[in-house]
Parts: structure tokens; sequence; C-alpha cells
């Protein structure tokens, strides 16, 4: 949850990026690492396996700038993809403000995008969470590849809902600081209603 | 105080831990205390900072926490209460405060893991004094009053506003 420090005129939120594995969690974060100003970003933490797999985390500080004299700052966290890791993934659910969901648009992760969503699902339950309450919006990534599925068909199986969405390609960067804003405009729309 | 719960700091609980934090310093022969949110949030710091990336490294030590949380069940443990990590030259104890608060206290030489251990017990349980009144407060002015954070009156403009590159 937000943690709001008045003896600082600070705001933090914790951001979740989560999604199947090699759907590109990992890849948004260097993105909007390489792409920030260095007065607004800290250092960037991947606790990742010799061949850049993630292992616990990956972590990301941006500070966006102040409301009301207050400066607001963002904690973006990655997940470890692999179904394996299911109890790192849990641990670093704790405290979110926010999530963005990355699926992979290809053919053959189909199945990956609707398994790992579910386990968002219930990994979040557990903690308290209710996926309806919470911000959540939808990255559908790799759209640039030849074997990407139709966006009807990932929206009609990923978000009936219809919470935002995205198209994006992380590697050259299309789309990813459309996803983040979207999901930092929710978290902050959500403290100001008041407390979850 | 579920770990669902936002953390409010106001300006004097503030300073009243960091008050203890300095002391435990001296006390300690320390060379820098911080105390972190279980969720990776720094509260308080105190003591030699120069050259710490202090946000890396409360983010770093609740996943610490958090992983050693779990290997704790997994062996039917609740948690492991007491972390110390030994350096070449600094070393690092950790210790859980108030459950959802995180001391840490960095020292090297001048200090001992005996000297540490007995100062950190008597901080502690101040630490863990001023975060449970500092808890229930943020809940009582929840419950009274949600509307009077600082957030409340912000417009979608103050939010299109920073995000303007």
């Amino acid at each position: 949850m937000a943690f709001i420090n008045y003896s600082a005129r600070e705001i933090n939120c914790k951001l979740v990026y989560y999604g199947p594995g090699l759907c590109g969690k990992t890849t948004n974060l260097k993105h909007i690492y390489d792409k920030t100003t260095q007065s607004a970003k800290g250092k960037m933490i991947s606790l990742a396996t010799e061949t850049e797999r993630t292992l616990f985390f990956d972590f990301l500080p941006l500070a966006l700038g102040e409301i009301r004299g207050f400066k607001t700052r963002f904690h973006l966290y990655t997940v470890p993809g692999q179904v394996f890791y299911d109890a790192s993934r849990k641990l670093i659910l704790k405290g979110v403000d926010g999530v963005v969901f990355v699926a992979d648009s290809q053919e053959e992760r189909f199945e990956a995008n609707i398994e790992s969503l579910e386990n968002l699902k219930e990994n979040l339950r557990e903690q308290e969470y209710d996926i309806d309450k919470i911000p959540w919006v939808i990255q559908y990534n790799k759209r640039d590849l030849p074997t990407a599925v139709s966006l009807e068909r990932l929206r009609e199986s990923l978000n009936p809902d219809g919470v935002p969405d995205f198209e994006a390609a992380a590697s050259t960067g299309k789309g990813v600081f459309e996803t983040l804003k979207s999901l930092a405009k929710l978290v902050l729309n959500d403290l100001r209603r008041g407390q979850r | 105080m579920s770990l669902t719960s936002q953390l409010v700091l106001y300006e004097e609980d503030h300073k009243k831990i960091c008050r203890v934090a300095d002391q435990l310093v001296r006390d300690a022969n320390a060379k820098a205390v911080f105390l972190v949110d279980r969720n990776g949030q720094m509260v308080a710091e105190a003591g030699e900072l120069v050259g710490i990336d202090t946000t890396s490294l409360a983010s770093l030590v609740a996943g610490n926490i958090a992983a050693t949380g779990g290997l704790a069940k997994i062996i039917g443990e609740e948690e492991f209460p007491i972390h110390f990590h030994q350096g070449a030259r600094d070393n690092v104890h950790i210790t859980m405060v108030a459950q959802r608060i995180i001391l840490v206290v960095i020292f090297d030489e001048r200090s001992s893991l005996g000297l540490v251990r007995l100062r950190v017990k008597k901080a502690g349980q101040r630490f863990a004094q001023l975060f449970e009144e500092l808890f229930k407060k943020a809940e009582a002015q929840l419950e009274d009053d949600g509307a009077r954070s600082p957030f409340a009156e912000i417009t979608d403009d103050d939010i299109d506003n920073l995000f303007s590159d």
C-alpha cells in the first residue's frame, strides 16, 4: 500500500509488472530506465540468473514530480514469470498499489497468459486483494512479431471486463510509457478517492 | 494493522523515531541505522549515510525478509526474527519491530555483534511502542476522516501535469 510520508513530503507507491515467463516484464523496466532522465530515476536492480532470467525481482525507483507539494515516487517491480517461482511472486505482490499484466501476444504463449492471469488473481486473493478493486492494466506485448494473435482474441480471453489495455513492443519501447502512465494515473486516482 | 493498510508517517512521529535511531547509532557504536517498511519503503535513517543507496537498500532488505520469511514457513517456523550478515569490513544486523517494520543496523570493527544485539533489544522496544502508536493513529484518522488526505483534493490536471513530458 502507498506510503505517505509527511515528514519528507513524499508519497511512495508500489507497481508490479506481472505476466508469464519471457513476456517482457524486465524489458519494460529496462526501457523505462533507459529513457528516463538521471534525476528522475534510481538504480535499477535485477536479481537474475546467469542467463538473465529474473530469479526474484527487478526493481526501479522513479520520481515523477510533485503533486500539491508532495513528491510522487513509484517503485516498479517485476515478478519472476516462470511457473515454479510462485512463492517469490506472492512475496513481491505484498503491499502492491497497482499491477501491469504483461501478456505475450504470440500464439504459442496464449495459454501461458491465461494461466498467469489466473495465478495473479489467486495470489492477490491470498493476500486479501480483489483484482476488481485494485488498479490494474493489461499490456499486449510483442505486437511486432509475425506470430502475434489478433488483438480481439487476446481481449476476449484476458480482458472481458475492459480494464485499460495497450498494445506494445517493449523491445522497441512502443507502448511502454503509455502503459505505465495509465497505471500511475489509476493509482493516484485511487489515492484521491480514499484508501481501500 | 494489516500489511494491506496504508502507512502514514507524520512529522512529529518521524522526529521521535529518528531520535531513537540516532541514539541507537551512538549506543551501539554503529555506522548506520535504517527502519524499513516490510513492503520496501524507507521510513527513517540515521548515522553515516554517504554513499549508501538507501532506496535500493530498503527494497533489498524487504526482499530478504520476505524470502527468509517464506523459507521459515516451509520448515515450520513463524519467521526468523534476527538476521546477521557478516562482511569483510561491514556487518548487517536485521530484526523485526512491531510486525511490519524492519530495523537494520550496519556496523564495523568499531562495534561488536554482542553490543549491537544488546542495544537493538532495548531500542527495539522503544521503536515497537512508537510504531504501535503510529499505526493506531493512522487507523483512527482513516476511520475518522479519510478525506483529509492531501490527495483528496487533487484534480485530473494535477495528475496529468506529472506526465507532461
